[in-house]
């Protein structure tokens, strides 16, 4: 399966989705002009990944920041993550940020996989 | 050109630290992050502050990005808005003002009006219950800015929508963002 290679920018967080390799991480800044349209090959490529995923998979998030219209593209990476066995979500918070840590625990409120929380 | 003191001098009484007046886009949404950003960097401002400041501060930017309305006058077409922060010694203020078409004034001000009365638990529930719910508008937004800034700031969002013209009123938001953090 291909590897997806985002490289990171100012305003859009840096993207690894590496099947072979188990890397899966998504970290940096999110605050795109158009979350909807930055995020929809993350998308496609999960919803190519739950047909043939791993037996398990750790799904990193390790987020800076991020603005309101990249939260709800977060939520809808998570509910597609959320229909593949085996699947784990790792979040990291930098040790001071509470918002991040709050971010983190809310997500896991909304959707039904493990979280384990992770400082950084 | 006394107006340029005046202006100097109102930016100092007013604890001033950015103003910028003119398009937004989201090109000029990141030179002004990355202006604040070194200001707070160099004031050594505690990072929970600074980035509770540049959260309210991307949402307050694209706020207008997505949803100032144009300004129609005569002939000139115009995005023209208005985008400061303020430190004093208590508080940053992350202001913004920007033309909305009056018919838009009712619904902001409920809007603003049903946050302000909710605390801290019912901001949360407020906030869980629109992004389960919500599509990214055409404009790209979730819904969520207006939530988020009185979630991260912890106070109310101070608003008012004085008129422009006859169709025009200038929407006025300030949020202070508290910095004793002890």
């Amino acid at each position: 399966m291909e590897i997806l290679n985002l490289e990171g920018t100012e305003d859009t967080p840096k993207i690894i989705l590496d099947k072979k390799n188990g890397i899966f991480e998504i970290s940096g800044r999110s605050l795109p002009e158009d979350s909807a349209e930055f995020y929809r090959p993350v998308l496609e490529w999960i919803g190519k990944y739950g047909s043939d995923a791993n037996p398990s998979t750790e799904f990193v998030f390790k987020l800076e920041y991020f603005n309101t219209a990249s939260s709800k593209l977060i939520l809808d990476v998570l509910s597609a993550l959320e229909d593949i066995k085996g699947m784990k979500i790792l979040w990291y918070f930098h040790e001071d940020d509470e918002d991040m840590e709050e971010a983190g625990q809310e997500f896991s409120e909304l959707v039904e996989i493990p979280f384990e929380f992770k400082t950084y | 050109m006394n107006f340029i003191y005046d202006l100097h001098r109102t930016m100092m009484s007013q604890n001033l630290i950015l103003v910028y007046q003119g398009d937004f886009t989201q090109e000029s949404t990141k030179s002004i992050l990355a202006m604040a950003e070194r200001n707070l960097d160099s004031s050594g401002e505690e990072s929970s502050i600074k980035r509770k400041v540049f959260n309210v501060m991307v949402e307050a930017l694209q706020n207008i990005v997505k949803h100032s309305d144009e300004l129609i006058d005569g002939e000139i077409h115009s995005h023209a808005a208005i985008f400061l922060i303020g430190r004093e010694a208590n508080q940053y203020c992350i202001m913004s003002g920007n033309p909305v078409r009056k018919e838009n004034v009712a619904g902001l001000t409920k809007k603003l009006e049903q946050i302000n009365n909710l605390d801290k638990d019912g901001l949360k529930e407020l906030y869980k219950e629109i992004i389960k719910n919500t599509t990214i508008s055409d404009k790209g937004g979730a819904g969520l800015g207006f939530v988020d800034m009185a979630r991260k700031s912890g106070q109310s969002l101070e608003y008012s929508f004085p008129e422009l013209t006859t169709e025009y009123c200038f929407f006025c938001l300030k949020v202070n963002v508290p910095r004793d953090n002890e």
